[in-house]
C-alpha cells in the first residue's frame, strides 16, 4: 500500500473517528462529551484543556481556529500513532475518539499538515474505566493475535532474504518466483505493520504514493525492475538489502505493537478494505499481477483475527458470527478457484466480470465485518 | 420514446393515494392532511396540493416541504407530483438464499420508511465509537425533500436462464414480459435489466443519492448495484397546472401527461386492477425504464423549423402546430406525419396513455468530446404489453426524432401496490 494509506491504517490502534459537525441528529451523543479534552489548534498553538486524564475511552474535541487545515495526532513513544485525524479545515470542529492505555503520549497539531507539528506531552493514568479488556477471553485473543503477528514476521524474514539473495545474484526469474511469497506474512498482518508509521512507507509504497522528495524503496520498486524493466541494477541490489533490514526492523517492533480486541476487529475489516481499494482493481501489484496472492493473505489475516474473537462474538451476536462464517467461507471458496498448487492466477488474466465478482464478495464480507468490533467490545 | 401522451419525457404530479400536498406547507399541517386524505379523496388532496404549490398563501416560501407519506394504497413515487431529482438503481440479487432476500427486503422497508420521513436509518449517523454508524450521514440536517422510494421486481427475479431462482416463477405476471427488441435499439447490457429496482425521487439530489446508497449498503451480500442513473430536470409533470418542463432538446414534451390527481385516468391507465394477473400486483403498476441518449451536438445544428417539425410543436411556446398556446388541443393533422407528438398522441394510439416520469441526464462526455446526455425515460402503466410496447413500436418505426436519439438502456419492472401500514414489507404479498 502506499504511504498515503498510513493514516487509514492507524485505526488498528484507534477506535473510531466521529465527525462532530454532524449536528442535530444524533440520538445518542456520548455522555462523554463533557469529559472531552478540548484541543484548540491554531497556526501557532496546540492547546489542551487538560494534559492528564484516565485511560480508556478518550475523546479529543478539536477546534481548528487557525487559517490553514490542520491534523492532530496522538503519538506513543517513538512516534507510534495511537490515533489521528487529517484535514481538519479552518474554523471547523471534529471529535476524535480512541481507546488509550495508561502511559506517556504526545499530542501534535500540524497546521498546514506538514512537519512534526506543535506538540504537547500528555499523561494517561491507569485508573480508566472498564474496557473491553476486562473479558479475559479477549485478553487471550489479543495475546494469541500478537503471537500470530510475530510468527508471520518471523516466517517472512527467511523468504525475503532468499528474494534479496536472488536479486543480488542477478537471477530475475528466481526473484520473480519469490516476490509474492515474500509478502504473505506482511499482507496477513498489514494493519499491525502499518501501525509502525515509518516501516510501511519504506517497504510497501507504490510509485504513485510517493511524496515529493521521498525516495522510492521497497517491494514495489523491485517489482517494477523485475517485471517492467526486466533488469536488476546495482541500486536494486542495495534496495533488496535495505528491504531485508527494514523488515527486520518491523519484526523487532512487533512486541511493542499496541493491540486491542477493538483494533484486531477493525484491523480485520481494514484488510478487506485494502483488498477493496487496491487489489480488486489490480493497482497493488500492477507489474507482477500477483494481486490474488496478497488478496488471499489479507483474507487469511482477517480470518485469523476473526477466529480468535469469534467465541466472544458468537456469544454476543450470534447472527453476525453466522454471517461472517458464511462470507469468509464464500470468499475462500472463490479464491481457491484461482489457485493451482501454491500459485494464484495472474491478475491480468482475471476478467472484468470476475473482478466484479471479487469486489462483490469483498463487500459482502467487509460490511458485516465492520460490525465486529462493536459486537465484541460492547456487552 | 415519448411524447406527450405517452412519451417519455414526463413530468410529475401529485396524487392520489394519500394526496401529498406539495409546496410550502408546514410539516404538522401536512400530517393532518395526509391523515384526512382518505376521507377527502384524491380530488380534494389534489386541490390542496395545487393551492399550496401555486399560491403559497398559507405558508412562507422557506418553510420545509411536506414529507410524502410512505404508507398508502399505492406506492409513492408514481402518481406523486414529480420531484426535481432522481437516483435510480437496478440491483442484481447475488444470493440464492430466499430467506436472506426476504430479510433484506424487510430491512429495506424499514429504512425506506425512515428516510422518506426525513429520519435516519437504524440508530442513525452516530452511535458506538467502535462501529460504523447505521446511517451514512450525508443527509443529516436536510429535510426529506419529498423523497419517495419506489420498488419494482424485474423478470429475472422470477426466472433467470431457465432457473426458478426463488420459487417465484409461478407468480410472475404475464404482463411482466421480456421487452421485445425495438428497431434502432442499441442496448448496453450493463445499463439494462436488473432483478430489483428502486426509484428514488427527491427535490434534493443529496437526499436521493443518500437513499440509494444506504439501501445498497444494507443489501451488501444479498444484492449488488447492477447499474444506476442520476437524473435532473424532470421532463414531464404529473401536475397539470405546473409549467411543463423542457427536455434537453429544449422542447416541452410532457404536456399531455396523466395527472396524478386524476383518479379516473390513473385507474384506467396506471394501476393494475383486481383480477388482472396475480393478486400481489393489484394496485401496482408496471415500470419501463429506458436510457435514451440524445445526439445533442447534431440536434443543436438543426434548423429551428426542422426541430419544430420533428416535435410538431413550437419551441418557445410549446403550442401544437396551428395553435397559439401550449395547452391548446392539438390538431394532429397539422403536424408532419412523422412528428413525435403526432405519433405519440393518444388520438393516434386508440386513446392509449402512459404515465411518464422521466428525467434528463448528463454523465460527462463520451470520450469523443460529445455530451453523454439525454433522457432517462420512466413510464408507469397498467399493462406494458398494451401501452409502452405498441407505442414504442410505432415510434421506433416512424418517429422523425429517431435521427437524434438512441435507446441505450432498457429495463422492465413490476411495482407492487403500496405498503399499507408499518410492519408490512416490500414484496410481502409476492414472497408471502
Amino acid at each position: 500500500m502506499s504511504a498515503r494509506r498510513r493514516s487509514a491504517a492507524v485505526t488498528l490502534l484507534s477506535i473510531a473517528v466521529v465527525g462532530a459537525a454532524l449536528a442535530g441528529c444524533s440520538k445518542k451523543d456520548d455522555a462523554a462529551s463533557s469529559d472531552a479534552i478540548q484541543v484548540n489548534a491554531s497556526d501557532t498553538a496546540c492547546e489542551l484543556s487538560k494534559t492528564t486524564f484516565p485511560s480508556g475511552q478518550v475523546k479529543l474535541s478539536v477546534h481548528n481556529k487557525g487559517s490553514k487545515p490542520t491534523e492532530v495526532y496522538v503519538y506513543a513513544a517513538g512516534d507510534k500513532i495511537v490515533t489521528e485525524r487529517e484535514n481538519i479545515g479552518p474554523g471547523t470542529h471534529v471529535d476524535i475518539a480512541a481507546e488509550i492505555k495508561a502511559g506517556s503520549y504526545e499530542v501534535a497539531c500540524k497546521p498546514g499538515m506538514t512537519g512534526d507539528g506543535i506538540r504537547q506531552k500528555i499523561t494517561v493514568t491507569g485508573d480508566g474505566g472498564a474496557t473491553a479488556k476486562a473479558d479475559s477471553r479477549l485478553q487471550d485473543a489479543v495475546a494469541a493475535y500478537h503471537k500470530y503477528a510475530q510468527e508471520q514476521a518471523d516466517a517472512t524474514i527467511p523468504v525475503v532474504e532468499q528474494f534479496a539473495a536472488a536479486i543480488n545474484a542477478g537471477d530475475i526469474e528466481k526473484a520473480k518466483g519469490l516476490f509474492a511469497a515474500s509478502r504473505v506474512g506482511w499482507e496477513r498482518t498489514e494493519p499491525v505493520a502499518e501501525s509502525f508509521g515509518d516501516v510501511d512507507p519504506k517497504t510497501d509504497t507504490r510509485e504513485d504514493g510517493l511524496e515529493p522528495g521521498q525516495e522510492w524503496t521497497g517491494w514495489h520498486k523491485l517489482e517494477k525492475s523485475l517485471w517492467a524493466d526486466n533488469a536488476i541494477t546495482d541500486a536494486d541490489k542495495k534496495l533488496a538489502d535495505q528491504l531485508v533490514a527494514d523488515l527486520k526492523d518491523w519484526q523487532k517492533k512487533i512486541p511493542t505493537a499496541e493491540i486491542t480486541a477493538t483494533s484486531m476487529a477493525n484491523g480485520a475489516k481494514e484488510l478487506l478494505d485494502e483488498v477493496a481499494t487496491g487489489k480488486v482493481t489490480g493497482e497493488e501489484d500492477r507489474y507482477s499481477h500477483t494481486d490474488l496472492s496478497d488478496f488471499a493473505a489479507n483474507v487469511e489475516g482477517a480470518k485469523k483475527a476473526y477466529d480468535l474473537l469469534k467465541p466472544v462474538a458468537a456469544e454476543k451476536d450470534a447472527e453476525l458470527a453466522k454471517t461472517l462464517d458464511t462470507e469468509f467461507a464464500a470468499i475462500q471458496t472463490l479464491l481457491a478457484k484461482y489457485k493451482q498448487g501454491e500459485i494464484y492466477t495472474s491478475y491480468d488474466k482475471v476478467t472484468e466480470a470476475e473482478r466484479k465478482t471479487f469486489a462483490d464478495s469483498v463487500n459482502a464480507l467487509a460490511e458485516p465485518l465492520s460490525k465486529l468490533a462493536a459486537a465484541v467490545v460492547v456487552s | 420514446m415519448n411524447t406527450e401522451t405517452t412519451g417519455d419525457f414526463e413530468p410529475g404530479q401529485p396524487t392520489a393515494p394519500s394526496g401529498e400536498p406539495r409546496g410550502s406547507v408546514s410539516r404538522r399541517a401536512v400530517i393532518g392532511w395526509a391523515g384526512a386524505g382518505v376521507a377527502l379523496g384524491a380530488a380534494a388532496a389534489g386541490s390542496v396540493a395545487v393551492a399550496a404549490g401555486a399560491g403559497g398563501e398559507a405558508a412562507p416560501a422557506a418553510a420545509p416541504t411536506a414529507d410524502i407519506p410512505f404508507f398508502g394504497e399505492h406506492q409513492a413515487g408514481i402518481a406523486t407530483a414529480v420531484q426535481d431529482r432522481l437516483h435510480f438503481a437496478a440491483f442484481d440479487v447475488v444470493t440464492g438464499n430466499r430467506d436472506a432476500l426476504v430479510k433484506m427486503l424487510k430491512e429495506w422497508t424499514k429504512a425506506a420508511a425512515a428516510m422518506t420521513g426525513g429520519r435516519e436509518v437504524g440508530t442513525g449517523a452516530t452511535g458506538l465509537a467502535e462501529a460504523p454508524p447505521d446511517d451514512t450521514g450525508e443527509a443529516l440536517g436536510l429535510p426529506s425533500s419529498r423523497l419517495t422510494l419506489t420498488i419494482g421486481f424485474g423478470p429475472s427475479l422470477f426466472e433467470k436462464d431457465g432457473v426458478d431462482r426463488f420459487g417465484l416463477k409461478a407468480r410472475r405476471p404475464e404482463a411482466l414480459i421480456d421487452l421485445p427488441k425495438f428497431p434502432h435499439d442499441n442496448l448496453d447490457p450493463n445499463r439494462s435489466g436488473g432483478d430489483i429496482c428502486v426509484q428514488a425521487c427527491a427535490d434534493d439530489p443529496q437526499v436521493a443519492v443518500h437513499a440509494i446508497r444506504n439501501l445498497a449498503r444494507i443489501g451488501m451480500g444479498v444484492v449488488n448495484v447492477r447499474w444506476s442513473q442520476l437524473g435532473f430536470g424532470k421532463t414531464s409533470s404529473t401536475t397539470p397546472d405546473a409549467q411543463t418542463p423542457r427536455n434537453l432538446m429544449g422542447f416541452k414534451d410532457g404536456t399531455h401527461n396523466i395527472s396524478g390527481t386524476d383518479a379516473d385516468a390513473l385507474g384506467k391507465h396506471v394501476w393494475v386492477a383486481g383480477g388482472e394477473g396475480p393478486e400481489w400486483m393489484t394496485g401496482g403498476s408496471y415500470l419501463v425504464a429506458r436510457r435514451i441518449r440524445m445526439h445533442i451536438e447534431t440536434w443543436d445544428r438543426t434548423p429551428l423549423k426542422e426541430q419544430e417539425d420533428i416535435f410538431g410543436r413550437t419551441k418557445r411556446e410549446g403550442a401544437p402546430f396551428g395553435k397559439q398556446q401550449e395547452r391548446d388541443t392539438p390538431d394532429l393533422k397539422a403536424m408532419p406525419e412523422d412528428s413525435h407528438v403526432r405519433l405519440a398522441h393518444p388520438d393516434s394510439n386508440d386513446g392509449l396513455m402512459i404515465l411518464r416520469r422521466g428525467f434528463s441526464f448528463t454523465d460527462g462526455t463520451d470520450g469523443l468530446g460529445r455530451l453523454e446526455a439525454g433522457l432517462f425515460f420512466l413510464a408507469y402503466q397498467r399493462d406494458t404489453r398494451k401501452a409502452f410496447v405498441p407505442l414504442q413500436q410505432r415510434l421506433a418505426a416512424s418517429d422523425a426524432l429517431n435521427e437524434y436519439i438512441q435507446h441505450v438502456g432498457s429495463a422492465h419492472f413490476a411495482c407492487p401496490p403500496g405498503i399499507r401500514k408499518p410492519g408490512e414489507w416490500w414484496g410481502q404479498a409476492l414472497f408471502g
